[in-house]
């Protein structure tokens, strides 16, 4: 068997060269070639790494990484994910799923991994729609919005994902955008070293059916109004001139304003270990208050896969030899 | 009959089996008792088989009709078979236990009771409007009434128990009758109740033996008891033995399959009854090598067993009929992705929630035809507690030497029934192969093995074979995504080509009885003990009928169809309205005739000899 742990790996080495079937203009190209530069950069063989996908257009991921990888049945990418990890442990092990595949139809799973804080790198594609069913309203759908199976506007409310996952405590809550390189693939090699569930939503438009939905967000000339990036230790600063913060007065967040580079005391300082503060900072309103963006949550608690191979270090590995005591059990009795 | 004498006058006679039935309330300990039962006969050298018939609440209100919990227990030489159709003797704890389980008795059957469970209150729950110990309306049955309460408080009138805690012995007082009955021997319940209750509190093993011992002895020396029985022995091979349920069997033959294919086993799971033991018995054996799962739910549990699959270890996952139904499109999903998965169907009383601790035979259909799409798998049924061990170990050396999903078919009376199970030596077991890996320079993640048409199994960790699995259809040994119109229908008649290879791996099929005759019966799974006697008692009677007994439903043993054509009739008893029927019916265009039984009880031999003789006789 080859070595592929002898020659430094590229990005390209893990495009499998198969024709890339997305939408012209689709957010997922971008999120693609960050992916592959991240795994890349990890240090990892192409064999060690497991990338598994539901149903979707996210969800045909896996066919265009060279590692192994698993283009499963709708929603169901994060129980199959678990089968593999808690099998191998060792593989580096990454979730491909969409807002469908993982708010909707895989829902229950998305929780249920989420609390057993097991090694998956979950990387959920939003662009709030059903792409590959041609656009009907998917759970982080926002209200208003017209869609084919909400012609007179969506009355569901949505559900935000990032929001969502720092509601069940999973230990690593990030948020990017496709078109914010620097900032998503930062997100990307920290997802890729962090143990226990990391959940990384990004944000990405569906060229057919929610081309404008980020506009805001991605438009130079409002984008630094509407973005608030996140960073550990760092006060809550947004705004093209770095000239407005968030404080926190009761709980309740406020825009302040000052002179840009004298960022006054009662600005937050933003920490990615207080559960609370993401959990307020996710929660902020929009409009009124910048969408944040970044690392919101990331803390160290021990992984599921961790917890089962501890428990059992102690009893190793059945061994052959002593199977036939192990089905005798304690009450079997002799024939001569 | 052989009689003879011993010291007190007693007459022993000897059979060759008997049937006793344990009922009581659910929370009265009728399952323990039983099996201390049982345990004590197999060490007697019988053959025996169990059934447990438990309430599907965890507790109905004690002394009522819905409460009642049996365990019935036919031992004896080697014609046991299954666990008998009408009990011998009924131990019933209270009135609402003699009253559910009178209709079952045959007249000068006995009954031994517990006559101060026979309270104005107790047989008012029970319905009953006089006592039935006294009103004569038991004159056609034996009864022995044993004031088990006042007899156990006696024993223990020294002891420091609180009363609640002495009631609670007088399960072993009757237990210690019986033993004296048939000549067990008491050995192995003491040393069960010193394992059980010694460490706790050494009074309550005490007490429990002592009461067990007093049960024993009153029946020695009072005169209510005349007669002893002596069962003949089943003349067993060599070897080390242990009670086993089918549900235990099936995750012993699951650790043991790993442990053949020298891999990890991953157990994906979600509570159902009645399939939850083998996840139970499972999570006790966890190890660096044995990992257990305990899902969301039904659809995870399976993918999570697909999942573990893809990465290369043995895979397995177990539930009951609606959990089938949830997993059926991850079964589709293992069909096209060809990957090797053990599912084991314990099956219940179905539509829906159905009658859940009952049995059936009715996922037959579900399992050989219940997916989306052209999806054949290797469908396989266990034909006694016992045989669950054979038969899931037989599917797991399928599934990985043909990289195809396998369905186990047990259910409610296989999973909870026990009967001796003789452990094998890993020497004797099959062998497990795999295709073997090819090399890198050919490797192509859908080319087969000339014989099997089994894909290679390669998996992540190893360099140089990485591939990407899926759902979608795939370009016949490339492996990659393939829209084409043929290239579909090449590949779905390569799956069931595969599937159809898997007739070689069928022995002869075993006929009992001759090998042509007026009638063959036709049994798969379950019902083996019960057609297996039926259709021997039949014979005794000089009719002409023969039996074989299916274990490999899809696909059908390539012997089958000759077989039926050598007899002028076919019976297809079966616990379900005729599904296997329907499938031998297509398969061979034959016109079988069916018992049917949707009850959630299991078939008896008594029903499948009526059924013979009304064929046969014409009445």
């Amino acid at each position: 068997m080859e070595n592929t742990m002898e020659k430094k790996l590229t990005a390209k080495n893990f495009s499998s060269g198969l024709p890339v079937k997305w939408c012209p203009g689709c957010g997922d190209f971008a999120i693609l070639s960050m992916l592959q530069k991240t795994m890349a950069n990890m240090g990892l063989p192409l064999e060690q790494y497991a990338v598994i996908s539901g149903i979707g257009c996210s969800s045909r991921f896996p066919y265009y990484v060279s590692t192994y990888g698993f283009h499963s049945i709708h929603g169901r990418a994060l129980p199959i994910a678990t089968g593999v990890k808690l099998s191998k442990p060792e593989l580096a092990v990454w979730v491909i799923t969409g807002d469908g595949d993982g708010m909707s139809i895989g829902g229950n799973h998305l929780i249920h991994a989420i609390r057993r804080n097991i090694s998956l790198k979950i990387v959920l594609f939003n662009n709030r729609i059903y792409g590959l069913t041609k656009g009907q309203a998917s759970p982080t759908t926002l209200q208003g919005s017209k869609t084919k199976t909400t012609p007179l506007g969506a009355i569901d409310y949505p559900f935000d994902p990032t929001r969502f996952a720092i509601g069940l405590d999973c230990t690593f809550v990030a948020r990017g955008i496709d078109n914010d390189i620097a900032g998503t693939s930062a997100i990307f090699e920290r997802a890729a070293r962090h143990t226990g569930t990391a959940f990384v939503e990004v944000l990405q438009k569906c060229v057919p059916f929610t081309d404008k939905e980020f506009d805001s967000l991605k438009d130079p000339a409002t984008k630094e109004e509407m973005l608030l990036r996140v960073e550990h230790g760092k006060p809550l600063v947004f705004g093209k001139d770095k000239n407005k913060g968030i404080s926190f007065r009761n709980m309740r967040a406020e825009i302040v304003e000052f002179k840009a580079g004298a960022v006054p005391a009662e600005v937050a300082i933003y920490d990615e270990t207080n559960a609370d503060m993401a959990y307020l900072v996710s929660g902020l309103p929009h409009p009124e208050f910048p969408t944040p963006i970044g690392v919101l949550k990331a803390v160290r608690k021990p992984a599921y896969e961790e917890m089962y191979y501890d428990q059992v270090k102690t009893i190793g590995n059945t061994k052959e030899h002593e199977l036939e005591a192990l089905l005798s059990g304690p009450d079997a009795w002799e024939i001569k | 009959m052989n009689n003879t004498k011993n010291s007190r006058n007693i007459c022993v006679s000897q059979l060759d089996s008997v049937t006793v039935r344990f009922a009581g309330d659910s929370g009265d300990g009728i399952q323990l008792v039983g099996s201390q039962f049982a345990n004590a006969t197999a060490i007697a050298g019988n053959d025996l088989s169990t059934l447990p018939d438990y309430p599907a609440e965890i507790r109905s209100p004690a002394g009522s009709l819905s409460g009642v919990s049996g365990f019935q227990i036919s031992f004896g030489d080697e014609s046991v078979l299954t666990p008998g159709n009408k009990p011998d003797v009924l131990m019933a704890m209270n009135p609402a236990a003699l009253a559910v389980n009178l209709k079952n008795l045959d007249k000068g059957s006995v009954i031994i009771t517990n006559s101060d469970a026979f309270t104005p209150v107790g047989l008012e729950k029970a319905g009953y409007k006089s006592n039935p110990l006294e009103d004569n309306s038991l004159a056609n049955y034996r009864v022995i009434g044993v004031p088990v309460n006042t007899l156990a408080a006696g024993v223990l009138k020294d002891s420091t128990l609180t009363p609640a805690q002495v009631l609670k012995c007088k399960n072993f007082y009757l237990l210690g009758i019986l033993y004296w009955m048939y000549g067990l021997p008491m050995e192995t319940t003491k040393a069960w109740i010193k394992t059980k209750f010694g460490k706790k509190s050494p009074e309550l093993a005490a007490a429990n033996a002592k009461v067990l011992e007093a049960g024993y002895d009153y029946a020695e020396t009072t005169e209510i008891f005349d007669a002893r029985f002596q069962l003949k022995k089943s003349p067993v091979t060599k070897g080390k033995y242990r009670n086993l349920t089918g549900n235990e069997a099936a995750a012993y033959a699951l650790l043991t399959a790993a442990k053949l294919l020298k891999k990890k086993l991953f157990y994906g799971s979600y509570p159902i009854t009645p399939a939850t033991e083998i996840l139970h018995t499972l999570a006790k054996h966890r190890a660096q090598d044995v990992v257990v799962f305990q899902a969301e739910d039904e659809i995870a549990a399976i993918c999570s067993s697909i999942g573990a699959a893809f990465a290369g270890e043995l895979s397995a996952t177990g539930t009951s009929g609606p959990g089938l139904s949830l997993k059926s499109e991850a079964l589709g999903l293992a069909v096209i992705a060809e990957l090797p998965l053990v599912v084991v169907d314990v099956q219940r009383g179905g539509p829906s929630t159905g009658l859940p601790t009952k049995t059936e035979q009715s996922d037959l259909l579900q399992a050989v035809y219940g997916r989306h799409g052209e999806a054949p798998l290797v469908v396989l049924a266990a034909t006694s507690p016992a045989d669950c061990f054979d038969t899931t170990l037989e599917a797991a050396r399928i599934a990985v030497k043909y990289m195809t999903p396998v369905v186990v078919l047990t259910n409610a009376y296989l999973s909870n029934g026990t009967e001796p199970f003789r452990i094998p030596k890993l020497s004797e077991l099959p062998k497990f192969e795999t295709s073997p890996l090819p090399k890198l320079e050919n490797y192509k993640c859908f080319m087969r093995d000339p014989d099997t048409l089994a894909r290679p199994w390669t998996y992540p960790g190893l360099a140089g074979y990485e591939y990407r699995a899926g759902g979608l259809e795939k370009q016949n040994i490339e492996g990659n995504i393939s829209y084409d119109a043929l290239n579909h229908e090449v590949m779905t008649d390569l799956r069931a080509d595969k599937i159809a290879r898997v007739v070689k791996e069928i022995p002869p099929t075993k006929i009992n009885g001759p090998e042509e005759g007026e009638l063959l019966v036709v049994g798969w799974g379950s019902t083996y003990g019960a057609i297996t006697t039926a259709v021997t008692e039949a014979r005794k009677t000089g009719l002409k009928v023969s039996s074989v007994h299916i274990k490999n439903i899809f696909p059908l043993p390539p012997d089958l169809g000759t077989i039926m054509r050598r007899f002028r009739k076919v019976l297809v008893p079966e616990e379900n309205s005729g599904q296997f029927r329907m499938l031998l019916r297509s398969a061979y265009m034959l016109e079988p005739l069916g018992l049917n039984k949707v009850q959630g009880q299991p078939l008896n031999s008594d029903e499948v000899l009526c059924k013979i003789q009304e064929i046969l006789r014409g009445n």
